[in-house]
């Protein structure tokens, strides 16, 4: 019927204006927009931008915070992604399972999905602080000597893997349990009869079963390794010299504390260019099987 | 399709509900004026009741005073502001952030507001060494308010409990060091209990590093903010006995200490010293548990601080009645009387020599003679670590003082790798 | 569960619990201090004082009641237009057969890897050409059309039997009133899910509001007690831990009241 098809295609389209507008005017039209601007020079009311081509490329490949935080970034996806992970698994399976005070448990680990990350930085503070901070109580308890968690270079991005993976694992946990749920009994009564043991069933049906959650879970968890930037408004600020910086961290800070925005898009083309290649590779690796369509 | 429009309606008093209306000004002038707060206390209720005085003398001019966060955050706030429809007539920004408020073309000269022969008498009744950050190309550019230098906070018990004179505080470099081998306390496994001292190197680490560059005699930078010198041999020396006072001495903890919590170890006598703004001073005498001192701070060549702290700046997109109003406001808070009260609850300096001859404060340094201390200092005093490209630059050295007490870097490799970037910064502005 | 028995599952249940209690510390932390006096921040005496002068300071020293206020115009509206945006571009993209659907939905979940967050910067600048900043609705309009939330109602109404829009259509609905009528009532623990999950979000989101914000009028609770929190002003850690309570105690309470129902929404979303 041509006219119902003309009628479903201006339908269509006009149901999806509204949210297209919005899209378009917040995330196409500014990722295409940062491309441009990372072509242009700093501008100062005093000093106009002015095309520059690749020069903030250049400058970004020899700058030297660019690399370290960069580097800062691969290491808190890689401590911060499979412990948060498999955090978020286990906590599953255990409160899953039979366990006294069952819900006690899972609100524990659940909690730290709605609190602010930056409220809950102050608290973190508190414990990383050195001396009279709680971490160094209780090792002066057992008569070792404090640390200067945040202050030291070689612990303090330590620190905020931690606090992240904390933020994380619990959220992470709550789409595990979702499909522990749906596995059916039957399935571990028939493991049992077969007289198989737990880690057995874990390995060769429990975690096989879960595998598209992982994939989804594990997404979000590289999203948010580049997201994830609040605790160190409070924590750090990026230091010791910006060995607790992150990517996001650092374009804030050229963005909004020396006004360069030419070369925080630049930095920004670098995250968009990340993401659309994480974007394309879990396209490739989720095939068709899982979640989309 | 009436449907859609239907559906569009809805859709936009949902949106209409996120936009917020804004109440009505029923004053004469209205003026906004954002500020900052770097230390303790109640100070957002302090500025509060200095406007509200200012607003009852002068009923036709409404102030809304905003506290914005740091200073960073007040800078950003107040340029944001400026960019958008919405902008400030006046703010309390960062002394330093003269050079970018200037290249961004964002502020007017005092001088080319000023009328009378009283306004101009004015300008110069503040302490020139408070001046110094607020004057480049002959003029003006910012008036002195919450301003501060470095001191030394001490635990008197701890020296006496040490065996030192608690009433002679070490004046010298070496004293330092030797006084502070004596504070450090350990415990029967050989933890430290209580440091010697502790010098913050987080926040403000550039702002330390002036005072000690300058106790060795070394400014950092320029009178025209377009050269700084990082990689003078003194200032290498400056930071080597920094890290030293760690590393080699050791009377401080190692690595970066914290400018956030370090009041809060000093209070709980982790470290018998503290190098800290004095705008610190009244809430450190309103928590302090133990008999503690305030002094200057030693001497390697001469005794040496920056000043530092925040400056009020008037904005050039304003109307000569703002402008008017604005200058109204400022002379009211800059009063000697209003400094002197200003002074006494936060531990700031007076900014003027007759804030010092009112009663009120004069009687309070009788009665508390530490209030005093940073205004002695004045004398040797100087400007805070300011230039053109200010963030980046100051962060350039703000790295390199952190990768130096980190161990990461030696100090002239550090301080060296930071000039080279500062100078590439800075030549355009030559 | 399977071979549960032992001195290894007692182990493994009480590893469970230690987890717990390391992950709920920060908060019984947060209650210790905010209800204790400052000098028992730092140190624990289960005989120490309880007081309530940490909240009234908190209080006192931050405009709280406003910056609820905030909070709540920005959640609700958030949450307004986040329902009817994506809940029409779901409908178009469940029922509607229109040439380059596929495209524009791809297009939409550009958006799940690309999030706001990540351009601040170029949406900073847009909405100052718009007027927007430091206004509620500059934090807000960014997140409305939410590509998390079209596709969740996507897939919900994807569910809903065809014949259930047929009988509607043969009594004389018109598009809309199916959508009213039929859908939306059907994909009713989607949208409290999906309600649920943008709350705790954007009650929670910072940096963005940290960017667009500039005055006491404007800022949501997370800005405001960064503001107020900030260790630049040297941390007072028994006020700072009561002016967090206050933040986050809605939704806390909120969450301990029907924490069922938060679970399994979350749940609920989670599933596709």
């Amino acid at each position: 019927m041509p006219s119902s098809t003309i009628r479903n295609q201006a339908y269509g389209w006009l149901l999806l204006t509204p949210a297209a507008i919005f899209l378009i005017a917040f995330t196409h039209y500014p990722a295409i927009a940062t491309l441009g601007q990372s072509f242009f020079s700093e501008s100062t009311v005093i000093r106009p931008a002015e095309f520059v081509g690749l020069e903030n490329y250049q400058i970004m490949l020899t700058d030297e915070v660019f690399w370290k935080v960069v580097r800062n970034n691969i290491w808190y996806a890689i401590g911060t992604i499979p412990a948060s992970v498999a955090l978020a698994m286990i906590m599953a399976i255990w409160v899953n399972g039979k366990l006294a005070g069952r819900g006690l448990v899972r609100m524990a680990y659940f909690t730290p999905t709605i609190l602010p990350m930056i409220a809950v930085a102050n608290i973190w503070l508190f414990f990383y602080t050195p001396d009279i901070g709680l971490i160094d109580q209780f090792l002066s308890m057992f008569g070792f000597s404090g640390r200067n968690w945040l202050g030291n270079p070689e612990t303090v991005l330590s620190c905020i893997i931690v606090m992240t993976i904390w933020k994380e694992a619990g959220f992470f946990m709550i789409f595990y349990l979702a499909a522990l749920q749906s596995i059916s009994p039957e399935l571990e009564e028939a493991a049992r009869i077969e007289g198989a043991g737990r880690w057995y069933y874990f390995r060769r049906v429990t975690f096989p079963l879960i595998m598209p959650t992982t994939l989804f879970v594990l997404i979000n968890a590289v999203i948010n390794s580049f997201k994830l930037v609040d605790h160190l408004f409070i924590l750090t600020k990026g230091g010791p010299d910006n060995a607790s910086s992150l990517l996001l961290y650092y374009i804030y800070e050229v963005a909004f504390s020396f006004f360069d925005e030419a070369y925080a898009a630049t930095l920004t083309v670098v995250l968009l260019v990340t993401l659309a290649i994480i974007a394309i590779g879990q396209f490739l690796l989720m095939d068709k099987r899982v979640h989309y369509r | 399709m009436k449907s859609v429009k239907r559906y569009m309606a809805v859709m936009a008093s949902a949106l209409s509900l996120l936009i917020l209306s804004s109440n009505g000004a029923l004053a004469a002038t209205e003026l906004t004026m954002y500020y900052p707060v770097a230390v303790g206390g109640p100070l957002t209720k302090v500025v509060d009741g200095l406007v509200a005085d200012f607003e009852k003398a002068n009923p036709d001019i409404k102030v809304n005073a905003i506290y914005a966060g740091n200073y960073n955050d007040a800078r950003i706030k107040a340029l944001a502001a400026l960019k958008s429809g919405d902008p400030a007539q006046l703010s309390v920004m960062f002394s330093i952030d003269i050079y970018e408020l200037i290249e961004q073309d964002a502020i007017v000269a005092f001088d080319d507001i000023v009328e009378t022969d009283d306004d101009r008498a004015w300008l110069k009744s503040f302490y020139p060494a408070l001046m110094e950050n607020g004057v480049t190309q002959g003029k003006v550019w910012g008036i002195p308010f919450q301003r501060s230098t470095i001191v030394m906070y001490y635990n008197k018990d701890a020296f006496r409990e040490a065996g030192l004179d608690p009433d002679s505080p070490p004046a010298t470099w070496d004293e330092l060091v030797s006084m502070g081998q004596k504070l450090v306390k350990k415990d029967a496994s050989g933890n430290v209990d209580r440091w010697g001292l502790m010098i913050p190197s987080t926040g403000y680490p550039y702002w330390m590093f002036g005072a000690l560059t300058m106790q060795n005699d070394q400014v950092l930078m320029n009178g025209d903010g377009n050269e700084t010198y990082y990689d003078a041999p003194s200032t290498v020396e400056a930071l080597q006995f920094w890290r030293d006072l760690g590393d080699k001495h050791g009377v401080m903890p190692a690595n970066t200490i914290e400018w956030g919590t370090l009041r809060q170890n000093f209070l709980e006598g982790k470290t018998a010293m503290m190098w800290h703004s004095t705008g610190n001073l009244t809430i450190v005498k309103k928590n302090a548990t133990f008999d503690f001192g305030v002094a200057m701070l030693p001497a390697k060549k001469r005794r040496g601080t920056p000043t530092g702290g925040g400056n009020f700046y008037i904005f050039k997109k304003s109307t000569p009645e703002e402008r008017a109003a604005s200058m109204k406001l400022i002379r009211f808070l800059t009063a000697p009387d209003r400094t002197a009260e200003w002074s006494i609850s936060t531990g700031y300096i007076g900014t003027r020599p007759d804030a010092y001859e009112t009663d009120k404060l004069k009687s309070y340094v009788m009665e508390f003679p530490p209030a005093a201390v940073a205004r002695d200092q004045l004398e040797f005093a100087t400007a805070e670590l300011s230039t053109y490209q200010t963030g980046r630059v100051r962060k350039l050295l703000d790295d390199a003082i952190q990768a130096t007490l980190t161990g990461a870097k030696s100090p002239e490799e550090a301080l060296g790798s930071a000039q080279d970037q500062a100078d590439r910064l800075l030549k355009r502005y030559r | 569960m399977i071979g549960y028995h032992g001195i290894g599952v007692w182990l493994e249940k009480a590893a469970a619990w230690l987890l717990a209690l390391l992950w709920i510390s920060p908060l019984i932390y947060a209650f210790w201090a905010a209800f204790h006096p400052a000098i028992y921040a730092t140190r624990f005496d289960l005989l120490a004082p309880l007081t309530l002068d940490n909240f009234r300071e908190a209080w006192s020293q931050a405009p709280f009641a406003r910056y609820y206020l905030n909070t709540f115009l920005l959640v609700t509206g958030i949450l307004i237009g986040q329902f009817v945006l994506c809940t029409l571009a779901a409908y178009a993209f469940a029922r509607f057969e229109f040439s380059g659907r596929n495209i524009a939905f791809a297009l939409v979940l550009v958006q799940l890897m690309i999030m706001p967050e990540v351009l601040i910067v170029e949406n900073y600048s847009t909405m100052s050409k718009l007027g927007l900043v430091d206004t509620i609705s500059g934090i807000g309009l960014p997140y409305i059309a939410s590509a998390f939330g079209i596709f969740l109602l996507r897939q919900t109404f994807k569910t809903v039997p065809q014949e259930l829009e047929d009988a509607a259509r043969v009594e004389g609905c018109s598009w809309l009133q199916v959508l009213l009528k039929v859908y939306v009532p059907l994909a009713r623990s989607t949208y409290l899910a999906y309600g649920l999950v943008s709350v705790s979000y954007h009650w929670n989101n910072f940096l963005w509001p940290l960017i667009i914000t500039n005055s006491v009028e404007t800022r949501p609770l997370t800005v405001g007690l960064a503001i107020f929190g900030a260790p630049e002003s040297g941390v007072e850690w028994s006020i700072i831990t009561a002016g967090t309570l206050l933040a986050v105690a809605p939704l806390l309470l909120g969450f301990l009241l029907f924490q069922r129902q938060f679970v399994q929404s979350f749940m609920r979303a989670g599933i596709k």
